[in-house]
């Protein structure tokens, strides 16, 4: 796999890095601004775990809702049951996630193309319709959080301190997957995507390559679920939705396939059009499905290929 | 046969095919087929177009599954084994179709198949990019292909001849003990073929090289060993010389030309 520059993603994690700084020394900026941009980076980590497989391993999953929802009702379940550490919570999100990726992964990946969309997508939707049965949890209403989760006994996820906790686990996060992505495993996983015939050739076994691409991905994702669930505050099988794995997809595909950063770039716009649009109409899809056709057709790389490589 | 050693169990065979059989619904693609490719040596199959080569050569690598028989490579029965699994015990395949992967760097594809043969992808850490382990074996690889000055270009940015070369450039990088070569000379030009052909012929030094090829001038130059296929059954084995001379295959396949 290609290293692409660093410039680009470290520039978008000082610009993120700087708001709070900017905003302690009294730069006016709505208050909105921090909350929207907590959401960019929580919706940012789940995407650029969906852009591991879908960008680096060509795995089109349409159900990565289903990690982000798992992980999120971690949040809620062990909440009901007392506990709110997170080194207790996020491992259990984790694994709980890892395991359902694993399941269905090994299911889904018997299948390919639009098959394998389609799979995907119905797995989401079964724990879409499993969260909303769970009466104990809200069932259909959801579950709101009265306290956030603690991490080693530290308020680290309340409203003042979560923005800095996003910031150094989508940071995280983002090294992780780029040191995988240019691992023995990474490159394997690419070679996958490119012929899948002719990697198997080569020996590598395929199938078990992606399968645990799938499950690194919904691991990631989980946490993303622990973080959005803490800053919402609340917990519903609309983070299920197949909608929600939609705008995932958008978000990578807007932001560039394959690039990691783009998603958070991908994440940025999607967020921004879904409270900018919408204040100018509630016909906002009307100008979002338009933009997104055109953003498809004519920027092959993403925004974060704009300027870059060329196709 | 005119072979040396075979039938008194001095040389065993590296790759034995036997009584394969394969069916797709009324047609017989593979009809019995017996073949022995002894260590060292090049073993074209020819035959009309239909005869079942191509469906032979995916059965030998495993991408498609025989209905009966077996082949056993180096002694042990691969009939069932996955495709991952036979590269491991030392079969590597070249395509009909250049099938390098274009989005990685010539160097990246080689290292790429070393790393295949090691069996160890499942690290994580590491940059493959840096490791000499990988790097090493890969460029000695190049340079014994002539390809090793274009190491850094993508590979999907090749000539139709260098793509070629990288082939057997990860071909030989994985040190197989047998080559299964489909076509190799298909859509070369002349001047092309004949740096192909002298690419094979050192390739044997390394592997055994089982071959399927449409060019009868490369087949009788290279070849130690012919088969001849049609209508799934090998109707004739042996040397150049003795196919050419032999009867039932020019009435099958060769024509009155030859």
């Amino acid at each position: 796999m290609k290293q692409q520059g660093v410039r680009v993603p470290l520039a978008i994690f000082a610009v993120l890095a700087l708001v709070p700084v900017l905003r302690a020394a009294g730069v006016p900026m709505g208050g909105f601004v921090p909350l929207l941009l907590e959401r960019v980076m929580v919706f940012g980590l789940a995407a650029m775990s969906l852009d591991f497989i879908l960008g680096i391993g060509g795995l089109i999953s349409f159900g990565h809702a289903a990690p982000l929802a798992i992980g999120a009702y971690a949040v809620a379940i062990c909440n009901e049951a007392g506990i709110s550490e997170a080194a207790i919570v996020v491992p259990c999100a984790m694994a709980a996630a890892g395991v359902f990726a694993f399941c269905t992964g090994a299911v889904a990946l018997r299948t390919r193309g639009v098959n394998f969309i389609m799979i995907t997508l119905a797995f989401a939707q079964m724990v879409y319709f499993a969260t909303a049965s769970l009466s104990d949890y809200g069932g259909d209403d959801g579950y709101t959080l009265y306290s956030r989760t603690q991490v080693l006994g530290h308020d680290w996820l309340g409203t003042k301190s979560f923005y800095v906790a996003a910031l150094i686990t989508l940071f995280a996060a983002w090294l992780l997957l780029r040191v995988i992505g240019a691992s023995r495993f990474g490159r394997a996983l690419a070679a996958v995507r490119q012929n899948r015939v002719r990697a198997q050739a080569l020996g590598f076994a395929a199938f078990g390559i992606e399968l645990v691409a799938i499950v690194i991905a919904a691991m990631l994702c989980a946490v993303a679920g622990v973080l959005l669930a803490n800053e919402a505050e609340f917990v519903s099988p609309a983070y299920a939705s197949w909608a929600r794995s939609g705008d995932m997809m958008v978000m990578v595909i807007l932001g560039g396939v394959g690039s990691l950063h783009g998603a958070i770039i991908g994440a940025f716009v999607v967020v921004m059009a879904e409270e900018g649009l919408g204040r100018l109409t509630q016909h906002w899809p009307l100008i979002y499905g338009p933009a997104l056709i055109l953003a498809v057709l004519f920027l092959r790389h993403g925004i974060a290929g704009i300027g870059g490589r060329r196709g | 046969m005119a072979l040396p050693g075979l039938g008194d169990g001095v040389a065993e065979a590296l790759l034995s095919v036997r009584n394969l059989r394969k069916r797709y619904g009324a047609l017989q693609v593979t009809d019995g087929v017996n073949l022995e490719v002894t260590a060292g040596s090049i073993h074209a199959v020819i035959g009309p177009n239909g005869a079942g080569k191509t469906t032979l050569i995916h059965q030998i690598f495993g991408s498609v599954r025989p209905d009966a028989g077996g082949i056993l490579l180096a002694g042990h029965d691969i009939t069932h084994l996955a495709p991952h699994r036979r590269a491991r015990l030392g079969l590597a395949r070249s395509f009909q179709i250049t099938s390098v992967l274009p989005e990685f760097s010539v160097l990246e594809n080689v290292a790429l198949a070393v790393q295949g043969t090691q069996g160890s992808s499942f690290r994580f850490l590491r940059a493959a990019g840096r490791e000499a382990a990988l790097n090493g074996p890969a460029v000695v690889a190049l340079e014994q292909v002539g390809l090793a000055a274009r190491a850094a270009s993508l590979a999907g940015a090749l000539s139709h001849g260098e793509k070629r070369q990288l082939e057997l450039a990860m071909a030989l990088a994985a040190q197989p003990k047998l080559m299964l070569l489909d076509e190799p000379l298909a859509g070369a030009g002349p001047e092309e073929a004949a740096r192909l052909v002298e690419l094979l012929r050192m390739l044997r030094l390394h592997c055994a090289i089982l071959l399927v090829e449409h060019d009868m001038d490369a087949v009788f130059r290279l070849a130690d060993v012919i088969s001849v296929l049609a209508q799934g059954r090998v109707i004739a084995t042996g040397s150049p010389d003795s196919i050419r001379n032999d009867v039932a295959v020019r009435a099958a396949y060769l024509g009155e030309d030859f």
